[in-house]
């Protein structure tokens, strides 16, 4: 042990203005945060490997055709896409967020200067770095296996720009809205990776969406992650494939934005009233 | 001039449900000064030192901690203290020095992360990642993220508890180096020979209130123990509040020495368990 000496590490008390220290602090909780994730096998495992596993071996098993000129993999790969904003925002947060509770990480930042905001930008930020590539590798592994194009207009990277920021938007904060309800991390992952394979089913990922039940159909239109699927199609697939979307709606792009962001300020709604920075120990 | 108080508690009340965890409690800790909680489990000594910390509300009384009211206080107010956690087990992925380096970033004026790291005694293990240290070593990791902030005022909940004795000393060591710096500080611990060592004050709290408060040396103040053995064999103990004239009376009976003569004070933990005690019976 050294004695300890009273200079300050760094110049004079900052009095930056409050939303550039919560940048400046969120920026540094975004790099804490991969850097955590990066270490963390099973968190890397769950987030960012599981849905490339998935369209490895879906992708190699199924190879039909979904329409003329349209193969299940292309099909099954834009659904991936999709599925990635539930991996990286919604079940990554859901299971994470209740972790840190338990271990009091969230107690001892609430105890700290930090400004609340800069946790969720930490959040926020490192959601959309793994998202990013995530899609990344969805999409080479994708164009790989399959016929799988990267957008090749500029129209299709603004739907891919926005349905992706809507479609993350979404589960993240419906992942931090469950997080929230749980307040515990045990069975956390009971809870929530079953609802990410069950939506799967019922969305038109693991199934074509047009060919299952007319009640399953109903039950997935309720939750994002089938208008979520079919935004990545209108990015990923011909646009002829559009007449083959039920009821001949098309791709629905107002219908898609308008489900996502109800998801959204739900998410938003449930979080802001119930996160909490650790449980109350007494009864 | 007046001593300025840190800590100014009057009346403080915490209900749960029906119970009241807190019935009444007062405290003061003026700067620069060490004040020991004592209590047993589930007095309320944590409920009181979490709702100074901000991180509970109050039922009632008046509350001041550094001139704020901890339940209003904004960031600036905890950028000047510092919070200890009792049982923490987050940020296992991260090396020593990355977390004292993060934290650091969350204050304004704060101490060097490396003279943090060396005045907990964690210089070896600054590449160590958390999860790999021992208990005693990751309860120094809390303590080096308690001060890395420079606070005024210090909280630690119980912190040498799982510490070898060589720890506690390196501990109380580095304790009297932040006092020296002028950090006032208020601790709860079960051990009352740290509290004998460490405090200026100290705080007995039972069953929600405040059961005795005073200086170690006044609260120990009593009638001393004096033992002896009388020639028969059997041994002899005393308890009288004139000690010299006990000794001066068995000196002539004996007429010179008295065998195995002893003249002790009370100790700390002889008057804590008679307040307890005294407290039980009363409630």
């Amino acid at each position: 042990m050294t004695s300890m000496s009273l200079t300050p590490a760094a110049g004079a008390p900052s009095v930056a203005p409050r939303w550039r220290r919560t940048a400046a602090i969120g920026a540094s909780r975004v790099a804490i945060e991969l850097k955590e994730l990066v270490r963390s096998p099973t968190a890397l495992m769950f987030t960012v490997l599981f849905p490339l596993i998935l369209l490895l071996i879906f992708g190699s098993v199924f190879n039909g055709d979904v329409a003329p000129g349209v193969t299940f993999t292309e099909y099954f790969a834009a659904g991936m896409i999709a599925s990635g904003a539930f991996y990286s925002g919604f079940q990554n947060l859901a299971i994470a967020v209740p972790l840190e509770r338990d271990s009091r990480s969230l107690k001892r930042l609430r105890g700290t200067p930090m400004p609340p905001a800069a946790y969720f930008v930490g959040k926020v930020g490192s959601v959309i770095v793994v998202y990013v590539v995530q899609v990344a590798l969805l999409m080479g592994l994708g164009s790989l296996l399959a016929d799988l194009h990267p957008p090749s207009s500029a129209g299709q990277w603004l739907t891919l720009l926005w349905v992706s920021l809507l479609g993350l938007s979404a589960t993240s904060l419906c992942g931090l809205a469950l997080s929230s309800v749980l307040r515990r991390s045990e069975g956390a992952a009971a809870i929530v990776s079953p609802i990410v394979v069950v939506l799967q089913f019922v969305s038109g990922v693991f199934f074509q969406y047009d060919k299952l039940p007319a009640w399953m159909r109903d039950v997935g239109s309720v939750f994002p992650l089938r208008w979520l699927a079919l935004g990545m199609r209108s990015v990923f697939l011909p646009s002829r494939f559009a007449r083959y979307e039920p009821g001949g709606h098309g791709w629905q792009h107002g219908t898609i934005a308008v489900v996502l962001a109800a998801w959204a300020i739900a998410g938003f709604v449930v979080a802001a009233r119930r996160f909490k920075w650790f449980n109350e120990e007494r009864a | 001039m007046a001593t300025r108080a840190a800590v100014e508690v009057s009346g403080l009340t915490k209900r749960y449900g029906k119970g009241w965890a807190l019935s009444g409690v007062d405290l003061r800790v003026d700067v620069g000064e060490c004040v020991a909680l004592l209590g047993p489990n589930g007095a309320g000594k944590t409920t009181t030192v979490e709702i100074l910390e901000g991180y509970r509300p109050r039922t009632s009384g008046q509350v001041l901690v550094l001139g704020e009211d901890p339940a209003r206080a904004a960031e600036s107010w905890r950028a000047r203290i510092g919070i200890v956690l009792q049982d923490a087990t987050d940020q296992g992925l991260l090396t020593v020095g990355e977390v004292v380096r993060h934290f650091a970033g969350y204050y304004p004026a704060p101490r060097r992360p490396d003279e943090v790291i060396d005045a907990v005694g964690l210089t070896e293990k600054r590449r160590a990642r958390v999860v790999s240290l021992s208990g005693g070593q990751r309860r120094r990791l809390d303590v080096a993220l308690g001060i890395v902030g420079r606070p005024e005022l210090l909280f630690l909940d119980e912190p040498t508890t799982g510490f070898d004795p060589e720890a506690r000393r390196l501990f109380w060591d580095l304790i009297a180096r932040l006092r020296r710096d002028g950090t006032t500080i208020l601790l709860t611990t079960h051990y009352l020979d740290e509290a004998e060592r460490l405090a200026d004050r100290v705080t007995v709290i039972v069953s929600g209130t405040v059961a005795a408060t005073g200086t170690p040396a006044s609260l120990r103040a009593g009638p001393a123990v004096v033992s002896w053995r009388e020639p028969d064999g059997t041994r002899r103990v005393e308890e009288t509040t004139a000690p010299t004239q006990l000794v001066t009376s068995l000196a002539t009976r004996f007429g010179g020495e008295v065998p195995e003569l002893g003249v002790q004070p009370r100790t700390l933990e002889d008057a804590y368990l008679r307040l307890l005690t005294a407290a039980g019976t009363a409630a």
